[in-house]
């Protein structure tokens, strides 16, 4: 570093050569890995000159659908990301037992689990869900689109650029080392000075804009643009779990914003929040990352709760059991969200009194859940149920998460979290319901909406062999981590003394293995359909026989979604327009008003990352630059007063007539 | 947006919001006169040490600090309970309850957290 | 196609969709969007009161707010925020009577109010990091600063837009778009005034109390 003329700091801030990893092994072969894959992906999308397909029908789109695409695919690919990160960790602690310290030494360990637990939850399950939600909510609401859809840009952009920051710290410096909430004082100048803390702080910050602008918009299109007719109890539920979602992600994501904000400024300015002297309280952090922090676990999970309903109904063929008591479930569990967020810290000595209230309003919240789980089982109950995918997924969700929410309640209460706090129990819990709940949801969806958004089913075969494989190997790789929990083993660890307790974590790697191999299933299950995808067409759009208004449209949908506005007079909207002879118009349409594709949303994100990439290697001109890039871009962006235009009547006359013949064909 | 707006939506009640403010010289008046009050009193109340002591004077100009955040509420950000159909007095109230919720919630944490975990030196801690 | 399944009496078949009219609802969120983002602004402040109410008497043997605040500063410059929130609403009145001009003066008017708030917290902040109570010194002193500096920022942002949207109504006139603009600069504006209050309240006032 002394080596380093002074006019290197200047313009390199604390870059330096050294800050490239290439004395690491796995990280040299990942980036050569990756690079290979990108030089090549690259290639093949110049030679089939698709860059300006991708930037103008893709890139710069402000389609709902095709923004909730890009959030899939974004979800899957950092899916492999973190979940090797899981590998590695498995691989290590199966192995590094007494004498053997295994091949991860600490200081990469702990970046390990940081990153994954970070991709997993910001980039992974939120990607995931978003897109979901994204896609199908405007659809569900016969909406032609939602309501800022270039703000919608702008949020998947924002959330790409957390994702490019951590991708980043991979070859470029290091990731923090401080497990996915960052504690202070860990986390604060003192402890971790080096980038990896910043690169996390600065990831997770464009991320959150993107996501809270992103949960307004999605409230104000359910608020705003539901059809004619469809009042808030005619909803269908997962609109209604969206909406609640949202409204989370809205009055949670900005207290993760503000918390974060403070311990950037510990670590840049020298302020005293979060440090140990001079007043300052590490506590305070912990006790304000968690206000955001429980929320959260619903955003994840409540849309997921909407997408098994869905497919509750569709696959027994009948109405959703007791949807108002569904509706008021959901509401009340993200009331009740707010009011459990210590019980991730019941060790840090809060006293009886704090202790009980929290553990009481934790053990409450199991009761809206559980209300929800007999409604899915009534809803099954003398249905003339469908054993495909998606239902296959709904039944392995019920069976696990019912485990996970009952092992949920043995921590809640207080005594019993004194011994279980911080120990793989708590890892195998929280894994029990994410995977469980939100992982299997997810697959779920896709199963269920992919004929929707490609025009094809996913082929079954592939679909089963995944499932099976993440069903069993979640199993086996989570159960032997209870085991460990109770024998008193802590989460976050990279080598162990006792060689009794190597044979569970043998286990659970193996489980990881059969995970692996869930997932490879899957991308062959992608890749084979598109393959076949003639065989797997469907040209109904209808192919589940649902009861949504999604499935009254082609699949995939017109750029418009719907050419007439629908009029909604019952819930289950399209099954009940199919009960009452509905009959497709076939003429009279009009212009549709539609906004305009704009590249803004991605430039000013790709300055803001470049920003947080400047603020992370204290490189200060490039920081002032860019964010000043970002102000400007904004306001520019202000003055194009031109933003919508109008799809003629003839184009929809001509993709309209496209539908009438192949139903005709059908 | 450019062109006339044509409102004859089937749920048209969440329209015509837009374009006019719905202000009142009037309305914006009162407003600023109450404001002005609200805000002097408190500001009288503890520089002229009025009430004589801490406690009181802080329970008071809270409750006239609740009492201004209202008013400026209704005359300046024309809350009531029937724009946007009812959606913004639904979303203010349960923004109130979260604010009300982390903001109580918080401090009886870390009250609790601070004197069962940190000692401290007397002149440090005078609650 | 599926739907040919239970055909009932026509006379049954109710309207499933509207034929006349476009469902037209560009900019018709706007306001309620906007507000929503307020709603997040609010947490992002609730976070900042709350630090502030833990941390506020951490004085780490330094200064207090005793020592340091200025009611007579506060008063003035509450005032100017004030006298802001009022101009801002001539504004409006103008725009709902679509006088261009009334329009501009009253928001250069409100401008000035802000620019003139502005100084004097920077004149504050400047004197009392003259003393030595920096943000640094005690996690009191880094909470004050960073609450009262974030409501700084916001007001900063909000004359920036306001110089913006200045041009902008000069360019194209009162139309549509840019009356929904100043609508939400109007909502912004005096939501700021709404943290004003319980910043004087609970930061400046209560911060003198013994």
């Amino acid at each position: 570093m002394n080596s380093y003329p002074d006019w290197w700091k200047l313009v390199f801030g604390r870059f330096t050569l050294e800050a490239i990893p290439y004395h690491e092994p796995i990280l040299l072969a990942t980036f050569a890995a990756v690079a290979i894959g990108g030089l090549a992906l690259i290639a093949v999308i110049t030679r089939m000159k698709a860059w300006g397909y991708l930037w103008n029908e893709w890139f710069t789109s402000v389609d709902h659908k095709k923004i909730g695409i890009m959030y899939m695919v974004l979800g899957v690919v950092m899916l492999l990301r973190g979940f090797a990160d899981a590998l590695m960790m498995r691989g290590q602690q199966a192995i590094a037992f007494g004498a053997n310290e295994g091949y991860l030494p600490p200081h990469h360990y702990d970046q390990i689990f940081t990153a994954h637990g970070v991709i997993m939850i910001f980039f992974v399950a939120m990607p995931l869900v978003t897109g979901l939600m994204n896609y199908v909510v405007p659809l569900q609401i016969g909406a032609r689109d939602v309501a800022f859809p270039f703000l919608n840009n702008f949020s998947f952009w924002m959330t790409v650029g957390g994702v490019v920051l951590v991708m980043a710290s991979l070859f470029v410096g290091e990731f923090a080392k401080v497990g996915w909430l960052a504690y202070p004082p860990l986390s604060g100048a003192a402890y971790s000075p080096g980038v990896g803390m910043d690169y996390y702080l600065w990831a997770l910050q464009i991320a959150g804009v993107g996501t809270t602008l992103s949960g307004i918009n999605l409230i104000a299109t359910i608020v705003k643009m539901r059809a004619p007719g469809m009042d808030m109890m005619k909803m269908p539920v997962f609109t209604w779990t969206a909406l609640c979602t949202n409204v989370l992600i809205v009055a949670s994501f900005p207290v993760l914003a503000g918390t974060l904000a403070l311990l950037t400024l510990d670590r840049y300015v020298g302020t005293n929040f979060f440090t140990n002297d001079l007043g300052g309280n590490p506590m305070m952090y912990v006790n304000l990352i968690w206000i955001w922090g429980h929320p959260e676990v619903y955003i994840l999970i409540l849309p997921c709760f909407g997408i098994y309903s869905e497919i509750a109904s569709t696959f027994a063929g009948k109405r959703l059991f007791g949807y108002t008591s569904m509706v008021y479930a959901t509401v009340v569990i993200t009331i009740l969200s707010y009011l459990v967020w210590l019980h991730h810290f019941f060790t840090m000595g809060s006293g009886a009194s704090v202790n009980s209230f929290f553990g009481i309003t934790t053990m409450i919240i199991s009761i809206p859940t559980g209300a929800k789980i007999f409604n899915w089982l009534f809803t099954m109950y003398r249905g003339r149920i469908r054993f495909e995918l998606p239902m296959m997924w709904l039944i392995a969700f019920m069976l696990t998460f019912v485990i996970g929410g009952m092992t949920g309640v043995m921590l809640a209460v207080p005594p019993a979290d004194f011994i279980l706090h911080n120990s793989l129990f708590l890892i195998a819990h929280f894994h029990n319901v994410i995977i469980g709940g939100v992982v299997f949801g997810a697959f779920a969806g896709i199963t269920y909406w992919f004929p929707k958004a490609f025009g094809f089913k996913l082929d079954p075969f592939w679909g089963k062999l995944s499932f099976w494989f993440w069903v069993i190997g979640f199993y086996v790789a989570f159960m032997p981590l209870y085991v460990l929990g109770l024998m008193g083993v802590t989460r976050r660890l990279n080598h162990f003394e006792d060689p009794s307790l190597q044979i569970w974590f043998v286990i659970a790697a193996f489980g990881a293995v059969l995970i692996a191999l869930g997932i490879l299933c899957f991308l062959i299950q992608i890749a084979v359909s598109i393959q076949h995808r003639d065989r797997l067409r469907d040209v109904t759009g209808d192919p589940w026989d649902g009861r949504t208004l999604e499935w009254s449209t082609s699949s995939p949908p017109p750029a418009y979604n719907f050419a007439f506005t629908p009029v909604i007079h019952d819930h289950d909207t399209w099954a009940d327009m199919k009960k009452r002879g509905y009959q497709r118009p076939l003429d009279g349409f009009r212009p549709i008003h539609m906004p305009k594709n704009t590249g803004a949303g991605l430039i000013i994100s790709a300055f803001a990352t470049i920003c947080g990439f400047a603020l992370v290697w204290y490189v200060w001109w490039l920081a002032a630059l860019s964010f000043a890039a970002v102000i400007v871009m904004a306001i520019a962006h202000t003055f194009n007063y031109d933003r919508d235009f109008h799809i003629p009547a003839e184009t929809v006359l001509r993709e309209e007539d496209l539908r009438t013949e192949q139903l005709a064909r059908a | 947006m450019s062109g006339p707006q044509n409102h004859s939506d089937a749920h048209g009640a969440d329209h015509g919001e837009h374009g006019a403010s719905h202000a009142t010289l009037r309305g914006y008046l009162t407003g600023f006169v109450l404001a002005a009050i609200l805000t002097a009193i408190p500001f009288w109340l503890v520089m002229a040490d009025v009430l004589g002591n801490a406690t009181t004077t802080a329970i008071v100009i809270m409750a006239f600090a609740a009492v201004q955040i209202v008013v400026h509420m209704i005359y300046f950000l024309h809350m009531n309970s029937r724009s946007e159909g009812g959606w913004t007095m639904m979303a203010l109230i349960f923004t109130i309850v979260i604010v009300a919720i982390a903001l109580s919630g918080s401090l009886w944490v870390m009250y609790h957290l601070n004197s069962n975990m940190m000692p401290m030196a007397p002149g440090d801690h005078p609650m | 196609m599926t739907t040919a399944t239970a055909q009932q009496d026509k006379a049954d078949v109710p309207v499933f969709h509207l034929t006349e009219d476009e469902h037209e609802h560009s900019g018709g969120s706007t306001m309620l969007g906007f507000w929503m983002y307020l709603m997040s602004d609010c947490l992002v402040f609730a976070v900042l009161f709350a630090t502030y109410g833990v941390l506020g008497r951490s004085y780490a043997a330094g200064p207090s707010g005793a020592d340091l605040f200025d009611l007579k500063l506060v008063a003035v410059n509450t005032t100017m925020l004030l006298f802001s929130s009022i101009t801002y609403g001539f504004a409006m009145l103008a725009m709902d009577k679509g006088r261009q001009a009334a329009v501009q003066g009253w928001l250069l008017v409100t401008g000035l109010f802000g620019l003139a708030f502005i100084g004097i917290e920077l004149y504050e902040f400047h004197h009392m990091i003259l003393e030595g109570a920096t943000p640094m010194r005690s996690a009191f002193l880094s909470s004050f600063f960073t609450l009262v500096g974030t409501h700084g920022l916001h007001v900063t942002f909000g004359l920036i837009w306001l110089t913006v949207l200045m041009v902008q109504v000069s360019q194209r006139g009162l139309i549509e778009a840019n009356r929904r603009r100043l609508m939400c600069l109007s909502m912004f504006w005096h939501f700021l005034d709404v943290v004003w209050i319980g910043v004087f309240t609970f930061v400046y006032l209560m911060g003198v109390l013994k």
